[in-house]
C-alpha cells in the first residue's frame, strides 16, 4: 500500500488518529484509551495485515513519555509507526503482547528502563536490572552517582 | 534469582543454565522448569553484561557512537557499524562514493562468513563434536587476517564511518580475498561431509525446536531463524542498501522450521556470501573511499530508522534527533533480543538434551541481547 492508501485506511479505522508524514514511514499518534482497540483492528484488518512488530521502544520528552511501535507487514512490506503519549508521573498503557508475542520481552525492557506500566501484561518483572534497583535508567533525569553513564 | 532453585510445589525441578555455562556462549542466565526430563518453561534473566549502550550514545557525537556499536554483536561488528554509518548518511543526505559502497558490502559478507563459521564450530561443539571447532577457526583466522591488514583490528574493526570507509584498502586485499574464496569453497564442502550427513547429528537436529511460520512472525524472529520457517525476512532483499540491489544472490528459505532447517540456511548462506563477493571483488571502482563531510555532524530534527541484515538477522537503529550534535534518543533493535523471545516457546515439551541443540541454532550473542 502507498502512503496515501495507508492514510485513508487508518483514518477509516480511527478518525481521531493524528497522522504525520514527515518521516520515512507514516506516524500515527493515538490516545492511550483508544490504543488497544486500534492495535487489534490494524492487526486483524486484511488490507493492512500488520503482522510483524519489529521495534518497540519509548522516548522520554521530559514533559511526557511516548511509546513507539514500529509495525510492518510480511506480505506487502509496508510499515507504519504508532505512538502513544503517556503521562510522565503515571505512565500506563495496555499491553499488546497477546497480539504480537515478541512484545512480551520488549515491554519488560521498556517497563524497567522507563517505568511504563503495561496493563494486563502476564509477567511484568525486571528483566535486565537487578531486583533491588531503584530508578528508571533511560529517563533523561536519571543520575547514577556510582556508575557514571555520561561520557 | 538463585534462591528459587529446587523443587516446586507441583514437583517440578527448577535448574539454572548459566550464567557460566559453555553452551550459552556468554553470560546468559536461563532458569528451566523441568518435569522429569521434559522442559515446561524457560525464563531468561538478562543483564550480566549490560552496558547501557543506548544511554551512553546520548552523550556521544554522531562520529563517536559508531565505535560503541562494534561491542554489541561483536561477531557482526562491521555490519553494526554499517547500520550506523547509513543512518547518519540518510539524515544528512550524503552521497557515498561507489568505491566505498563496494568495499562495505565485501566487508559485510566476509563478516557474515566469519560469523557463520564461528556459529558452526560452536554449535557442533555443543553437540559433542570437537573437530569442527578447529576446522572453522582455521578458516576464520584467514578472514581475521584480511580484516587486520585493512582495518587494523581483528574483531572490533570500526572501519565504516559516515560517508564511506575509514581508510584505503590494503594493496594485497583483492589477492588475499580471492585466495580465500578458492580455499573456502573446498572447506565448505568439507564441512558438509563432516557434519551435515552425520546420522548422529541429524537425529539430534531433525524435528527438534520447531517454529511454525505464524509463530516466527508473531515472535518477531529474524535472520536465519525466520528464514528456516519459510518467512522471507532478508533486509538485503526487502530494503536494499548500498550495492545490494545491483548484485545477484538468493534468499535461502527452508520450510521445516526445525534445528536442521536453521543449520541448512546458515550453511547455504555462506555460499551465497561467496557468490556476492565474487561479483564485487574484481569490479571495485576507482575513486574516493570517503565522501567529504563536515567535522561536526548534526542530524536535522526528526526521526530516522535504518535496517540492515547482520549475520543474526535484522538490526534496526532508531534515532530521535533534536538537531543537536548528539542524538536525543537512540534505540538498537537487536536481532538477538527478538530471537531470544521465541526460545521459551520453541523448546517447551522437548527434552533437556534437545534444549542445547535448539539454543545452539538460535545463534545467540549475549552482548547483542544485553546491549
Amino acid at each position: 500500500m502507498t502512503k496515501e492508501e495507508l492514510k485513508i485506511k487508518i483514518t477509516e479505522i480511527l478518525s481521531t488518529a493524528i497522522i504525520d508524514e514527515s518521516s520515512e514511514w507514516i506516524n500515527v499518534s493515538v490516545e492511550a484509551n483508544e490504543f488497544r482497540s486500534f492495535m487489534e483492528q490494524i492487526r486483524s484488518d486484511k488490507d493492512l495485515d500488520l503482522d510483524y512488530l519489529f521495534c518497540l521502544t519509548c522516548v522520554d520528552w521530559k514533559t511526557h513519555l511516548t511509546t513507539v511501535y514500529h509495525l510492518s507487514s510480511t506480505t506487502t512490506r509496508h510499515c507504519i509507526v504508532v505512538k502513544v503519549k503517556l503521562d510522565r508521573n503515571n505512565p500506563e498503557v495496555e499491553t499488546i503482547c497477546d497480539i504480537w508475542r515478541t512484545a512480551e520481552l520488549h515491554e519488560r525492557e521498556v517497563f524497567e528502563m522507563f517505568g511504563v506500566k503495561f496493563l494486563h501484561h502476564p509477567d511484568l518483572r525486571l528483566l535486565i536490572l537487578p531486583d533491588d534497583f531503584i530508578g528508571f535508567p533511560l529517563r533523561k533525569d536519571f543520575e547514577d552517582p556510582i556508575n557514571m553513564i555520561k561520557l | 534469582m538463585f534462591e528459587e532453585i529446587g523443587t516446586t510445589e507441583e514437583g517440578d525441578l527448577l535448574i539454572n543454565v548459566g550464567p557460566q555455562h559453555p553452551a550459552t556462549h556468554g553470560v546468559l542466565h536461563l532458569v528451566l522448569t523441568l518435569n522429569g526430563e521434559i522442559i515446561k518453561k524457560v525464563e531468561p534473566h538478562l543483564g550480566y553484561i549490560h552496558r547501557s549502550i543506548e544511554k551512553m550514545c546520548e552523550s556521544l557525537s554522531y562520529r563517536q557512537f559508531i565505535y560503541v556499536t562494534s561491542r554489541m554483536d561483536y561477531l557482526s561488528a562491521h555490519i553494526n557499524n554499517h547500520a550506523c554509518a547509513l543512518i547518519v548518511e540518510k539524515g544528512l543526505n550524503v552521497e557515498v562514493p561507489q568505491r566505498a559502497q563496494y568495499i562495505r558490502v565485501i566487508m559485510d559478507e566476509l563478516t557474515r562468513i566469519a560469523s557463520h563459521e564461528l556459529w558452526w564450530s560452536a554449535m557442533s561443539m555443543d553437540l559433542g563434536a570437537f573437530t569442527p571447532y578447529f576446522l572453522a577457526f582455521r578458516e576464520r583466522e584467514k578472514i581475521n587476517e584480511i580484516m587486520e591488514e585493512t582495518c587494523g583490528a581483528r574483531l572490533t574493526m570500526n572501519y565504516m564511518v559516515p560517508g564511506g570507509v575509514m581508510a584505503e584498502l590494503h594493496p594485497d586485499f583483492q589477492k588475499r580475498v580471492k585466495a580465500f574464496i578458492v580455499d573456502f569453497k573446498k572447506t565448505l564442502h568439507e564441512y558438509q561431509e563432516l557434519i551435515t550427513g552425520n546420522i548422529i547429528f541429524q537425529n539430534r537436529m531433525k524435528g527438534v525446536g520447531y517454529i511454525s511460520k505464524e509463530d516466527a512472525i508473531s515472535y518477531g524472529c529474524t535472520g536465519p531463524v525466520a528464514r528456516a520457517s519459510g518467512l522471507k525476512s532478508d533486509i538485503r532483499k526487502i530494503a536494499p542498501y548500498d550495492v545490494y540491489d545491483k548484485i545477484e544472490f538468493d534468499e535461502i528459505l527452508e520450510t521445516d522450521g526445525d534445528c536442521f532447517a536453521r543449520y541448512q540456511v546458515r550453511i547455504n548462506e555462506m555460499s551465497q556470501s561467496i557468490r556476492i563477493i565474487e561479483q564485487l571483488i574484481d569490479n571495485i571502482p576507482e575513486g574516493d573511499f570517503q565522501a567529504k563531510t563536515k567535522a561536526v555532524l548534526k542530524l536535522p530534527k526528526g526521526e530516522f530508522y535504518q535496517r540492515v541484515e547482520t549475520a543474526r538477522g535484522e538490526l534496526g537503529v532508531y534515532i530521535v534527533s533534536e538537531g543537536a550534535a548528539q542524538p536525543y534518543r537512540i534505540k538498537f533493535r537487536s536481532p538477538g533480543f527478538s530471537n531470544l523471545s521465541v526460545l521459551d516457546h520453541m523448546v517447551r515439551g522437548y527434552k533437556i538434551g534437545d534444549f542445547i541443540a535448539a539454543m545452539g541454532t538460535l545463534d545467540l550473542v549475549i552482548p547483542d541481547i544485553d546491549r
